[in-house]
């Protein structure tokens, strides 16, 4: 009769296994990144510093923050929670008011001649502003653009702008431009 | 009948810790997909603000993280408690943002350099004063790709 070779002792097995994975919780962080996506404006040539570029004042959405985190937008002291909805009116000028920003007649893809408007957000703090304020702002004006945009789309393909293929979203970006330029520092306020 | 009955006398069989090892490979699986590796320790606590329309940052290896917050309390007593820089594992000040930069950029393939993206992970107490200083020293060193790094707010 042949006779039962002993099981190799494999108890020690998880051991080794417990070891790698305490080493792996340790040394590695779960953390996604996730974040506001910016790109910065590249710094001017001495020679174009001096080169203003004219902007009606209609067409400018001006943003103040001060280092007390109010905003002033245009000259009128606004919550932050309406900023959204400012701005969605400023780019759309429904009913076409002298005060709000000039439209352009322009050809975009899939939409045909559309009047585009001629907005532009300038946003301006202090250097005494927190850090999060600045990214609610942000936040918010990207938030108005977003909506926009879907609003757009959801007219056009009944889809949000997210599910567009990349040449729609071209166009829809095309048709509403939201820049946003952020003012050369100055040196106003404290730290 | 006695087909079924085993002879007593038999000893308890242990419980068979087989199937253990299989259980904590699994689980070491699942954190070495899911996870990355820490790179650097902290100095400052940051605790970064909250934002609604975010995205996903991309491509880990192609970022260079920059952090701006208050000295962790063992440092306080040198470094003070005014909100500070830190690059890799050290406290830097804002002049040695554009050294930062080009060795971050030597470090990586050719091809890629172009691509590099600055993450900026801020406390949201912080003052925008110093961020002010990081962004212009970001557009000194033509490193625009910017990422102001938030959390999802919870609905």
């Amino acid at each position: 009769m042949a006779r039962k070779t002993p099981e190799i002792n494999s108890s020690s097995m998880a051991d080794i296994a417990f070891l790698l994975l305490i080493f792996f919780l340790v040394t590695t962080t779960m953390d996604v990144d996730t974040g506001i996506y910016k790109k910065l404006p590249p710094i001017p040539d001495k020679e174009q510093q001096d080169v203003d570029v004219k902007v009606k004042k209609r067409n400018v959405f001006s943003i103040l923050v001060n280092r007390n985190n109010e905003l002033l937008v245009n000259g009128e002291i606004l919550r932050i929670s309406d900023l959204r909805e400012k701005t969605k009116e400023f780019f759309m000028n429904p009913s076409n008011l002298e005060t709000l920003p000039e439209k352009a007649l322009k050809n975009v893809p899939y939409f045909g001649d559309v009047m585009v408007s001629k907005g532009l957000i300038s946003l301006q703090n202090d250097r005494g502003t927190q850090y999060a304020t600045y990214i609610r702002v942000q936040d918010e004006l990207a938030a108005a653009s977003r909506e926009l945009k879907d609003e757009k789309s959801m007219q056009k393909w009944g889809k949000k702008y997210d599910q567009l293929d990349a040449d729609q979203q071209e166009a829809v970006r095309k048709y509403i431009p939201v820049q946003i330029s952020e003012a050369e520092p100055r040196n106003t306020g404290g730290k | 009948m006695s087909k079924f009955r085993k002879d007593g006398k038999k000893e308890l069989p242990a419980i068979s810790t087989a199937s253990l090892p299989d259980i904590v490979f699994m689980l070491l699986f699942f954190f070495m997909v899911a996870t990355t590796m820490r790179e650097v320790d902290l100095n400052v606590d940051i605790m970064v603000p909250e934002a609604k329309e975010i995205t996903k940052l991309e491509k880990k290896d192609l970022v260079s993280n920059i952090y701006v917050g208050v000295p962790m309390r063992k440092f306080a007593k040198t470094y003070g408690s005014e909100p500070r820089i830190q690059l890799n594992d050290q406290f830097a000040t804002v002049d040695d943002i554009q050294a930062f930069i080009s060795t971050e950029r030597e470090s990586r393939k050719e091809e890629l350099r172009n691509k590099l993206t600055t993450s900026l992970k801020v406390d949201q107490y912080t003052k925008m004063g110093i961020i002010t200083d990081i962004k212009q020293e970001l557009r000194k060193a033509s490193s625009l790709k910017l990422n102001y790094s938030t959390r999802q707010t919870a609905e």
